[in-house]
């Protein structure tokens, strides 16, 4: 009985202790230390030209500024970026600047008192909607504020093999993709020739990203531009969801596309003749496979120059454990300059989302014309959706759509229609 | 020569019960013998902080609106009472993923249990390579899973070795997409695995068996099968115990596997593990409160299951 006691009350101490560790309060930064300055730090990306590119502005930087040192690393390693930030939020380590922040990311990292609004420096909102133009909404949050700043994007196209295109007496130089009935057409000849094991194969896991690259872009297409969820509502139960949908699911119910994750790059192994990437993938493929672009294809066939896609945007968060925030914000906008986006389009091929892109830089686009279509099409690009519950959104479409539209099972417009509702549902909560 | 008036003899009758007092408090604080409590401290130090604590924590989450955040962050983490366990019992998914994890155990137990049993008492009885084949089956158990998912792939996968083999007769969809049999081939790989543990576990057992009743079934005449049923099985009854709550509570854990194999638990959830969904709610959707409760209920399950073992099986007390 005595013992039953102490453990009863070794517990409710144990509670009462996590009640009082866990209580919150406080706050993530205040207007006051927006002015402080002194050395920060930052993360940026731990791919070999992001590397470059960021060695190169913190050396621009840290010579011109004594005082205002910026010490720069790679993002930790982890499974993904999104959870090693959300550990170092939660742990109060995170640096000043992250050059590699998802978007689908900023609304929970927002939640959890993360990130600074850019919107609260006296010329915020004005740098970033003078950088990124009419872009730069779609990056704002629920109360009209940006917690990010729009950095670079990669707008995905279909990549093919012009090899595997020639063998199986396609043209190669102008494919016929544009239309869903000519892509499947195309798939098929691929396939049947032998030329190709499948004709694309998107990742079919079960990851919450995965919609990006197969369904998002082609509706992004499909739809001129509308995001998966706008003024808190499921667009995608509609006309369009289901042409895409209808088309994946018939890719995959003919074999066209793998339903099995594939251990390794599908393209670049030579077992599938198409893939959908962005600009990154250029230097990545280098002399491996002798490619070729065309727009994400649409049920009617849009004209090139007026096809949206999606951006796979990563974008720069400035976060609440920074101590001194007015470097972090001279910092931020000396690295999105002009010049340093010159810097990061010449050592990346990524796109600085910033307004008028290949007039700004003609020169680069005039010495490397297979990135002016990618400088082009970053102009007409659909973000993820800056939603509550932003992650959770994209599961529960994927959990879905992978078991409708990859394995066949139910049918499309119950998919479409009982999926909307629950992210109805999720992006109303908080 | 000493005196020893009443009144001394009195001080020193309550000097010596005090001083027994304060030996019973003492011993009643820290036991009969202090120093065991003093080796004993790391290890309960450990477990406090990394068990027992985590553990109350999780329960406090799973009855608050909790979410990660920066430190000093102004935020409420209101107590919520059941929400977070109504969340989960009206989540498809998480009861996707327990049943999941039911077609594990109900596959990966028994198998376990069974197969190390009889591998264990034929190494037993080896002859020769006695050393090799132990080591055989150990080497899977102490090799990363990530490495011997590659190994599974090579020979499971669309094109793999065994449906190469098959032919005709391979599964479609194949052996991890395909609804149906994407779990038995997860347990499958968990059960070749971890064998080379329960092995060793039974093998010391079976050490421990007297040789006499051996030789007295031997006497009776009884066969190879009976001597194994009538003294190997009865012999070996607490390390069995030990297998089966070890294989319960280790395949409850189930992560690792359904994660690499199948890319995040497909197709369809159909191998999506409860402690995978709380790494996906927890960790990717920021969600740990809803985690926690999938965690509790989990923790509950398995008592209950070791408790149903333990009953089934008898210790050696009972």
């Amino acid at each position: 009985m005595r013992r039953s006691i102490k453990v009863t009350a070794l517990a409710a101490a144990g509670v009462l202790t996590l009640t009082a560790c866990s209580g919150g309060g406080g706050g993530g930064g205040s207007a006051d230390d927006l002015e402080t300055k002194g050395p920060i730090t930052i993360w940026y990306s731990n791919n070999a030209a992001e590397i470059d590119w960021g060695k190169q502005m913190v050396e621009a930087w840290n010579a011109d500024h004594p005082d205002e040192q910026v010490k720069a690393q790679e993002i930790p390693a982890g499974n993904s970026s999104e959870e090693v930030i959300a550990a170092a939020i939660t742990a109060g380590n995170a640096p000043c600047l992250i050059y590699n922040t998802s978007p689908a990311a900023v609304p929970q990292f927002e939640k959890a008192g993360g990130l600074v609004s850019l919107s609260s420096f006296q010329d915020g909102d004005d740098y970033i909607q003078e950088r990124s133009g009419d872009n730069a909404a779609q990056y704002a949050s629920a109360d009209g504020e940006f917690y990010q700043m729009p950095w670079k994007s990669n707008p995905v196209m279909i990549f093919y093999n012009k090899a595997m295109f020639t063998e199986a007496g396609l043209d190669p130089e102008a494919p016929e993709l544009s239309t869903y009935d000519d892509f499947l057409a195309t798939s098929r000849t691929l396939t049947e020739s032998g030329a190709a094991p499948y004709a694309i194969y998107p990742a079919p896991s079960s990851e919450f990203y995965q919609p990006w690259f197969d369904f998002y872009p082609l509706y992004g297409a499909e739809t001129g531009g509308t995001l998966l969820v706008e003024d808190n509502k499921a667009t995608f139960d509609s006309e369009a969801g289901t042409a895409v949908s209808e088309f994946w699911a018939t890719m995959y119910e003919e074999g066209l596309s793998g339903q099995e994750p594939y251990q390794g790059d599908s393209f670049v192994d030579g077992n599938s003749a198409m893939t959908i990437a962005g600009p990154w993938a250029i230097s990545y493929f280098g002399d491996t496979v002798d490619w070729g672009t065309v727009p994400v294809p649409t049920s009617a066939g849009t004209p090139a120059d007026e096809t949206y896609t999606f951006s796979d945007a990563k974008n720069v968060g400035m976060f609440t454990a920074c101590k001194n925030k007015g470097t972090a914000w001279d910092v931020l906008k000396f690295s999105t300059s002009e010049e340093q986006d010159g810097q990061l389009l010449e050592l990346t091929g990524q796109m600085p989302l910033r307004q008028d892109l290949t007039t700004t830089y003609p020169d680069y686009f005039d010495a490397n014309p297979a990135y002016e279509v990618f400088g082009d099409q970053a102009n007409r690009v659909v973000e993820v959706p800056n939603v509550s519950n932003s992650i959770e959104v994209w599961q529960a479409f994927r959990d879905a759509y992978s078991k409708a539209v990859i394995f066949g099972e139910g049918d499309i417009a119950t998919f479409l229609t009982d999926t909307a509702a629950e992210i109805d549902d999720l992006v109303s909560q908080d | 020569m000493v005196t020893i008036t009443p009144e001394t003899g009195t001080k020193a009758d309550g000097a010596d019960a005090q001083h027994a007092r304060s030996a019973r408090r003492r011993r009643r604080l820290l036991g009969e013998n202090p120093l065991g409590l003093l080796l004993a401290a790391p290890y309960l130090i450990f477990v406090g902080v990394i068990f027992a604590y985590p553990l109350v924590f999780a329960v406090w989450m799973s009855f608050h609106d909790y979410f990660f955040s920066a430190p000093g962050a102004d935020v409420e983490r209101e107590f919520v009472g059941f929400d977070n366990f109504i969340a989960v019992a009206t989540d498809p998914a998480v009861w996707r993923s327990f049943l999941n994890v039911g077609v594990f155990l109900i596959i990966n137990v028994p198998l376990t249990v069974v197969l190390s049993l009889l591998l264990a008492a034929a190494l037993n009885r080896a002859l020769h390579a006695k050393i090799f084949l132990r080591v055989s089956f150990y080497v899977p158990y102490v090799t990363a899973s990530v490495a011997l998912v590659a190994v599974w792939l090579f020979l499971f996968s669309g094109p793999g070795l065994v449906n190469q083999i098959l032919g005709p007769l391979a599964p479609d969809p194949s052996w991890l997409i395909n609804p149906w049999l994407a779990m038995p081939t997860i347990a499958l790989f968990v059960t070749w695995k971890g064998m080379g543990l329960f092995i060793l576990l039974y093998l010391a057992a079976l050490q421990a068996v007297p040789k006499e009743l051996y030789e007295s079934a031997a006497t009776d005449g009884a066969g190879a099968v009976r001597t194994f049923f009538a003294v190997t099985v009865p012999g070996v009854r607490s390390a069995t115990l030990l297998v089966l709550l070890l294989a319960t509570i280790t395949g409850a854990n189930l992560f690792t596997e359904p994660y690499l194999l199948t890319n995040g638990g497909g197709p369809n959830g159909a191998s999506t593990s409860p402690v995978l969904l709380m790494y996906q709610k927890g960790l990717e959707q920021g969600d740990p409160d809803v985690a926690a409760a999938i965690g509790v209920i989990l923790v509950i399950l398995v008592l209950v299951i070791a408790l149903i073992e333990r009953r089934a099986v008898g210790d050696e007390e009972s």
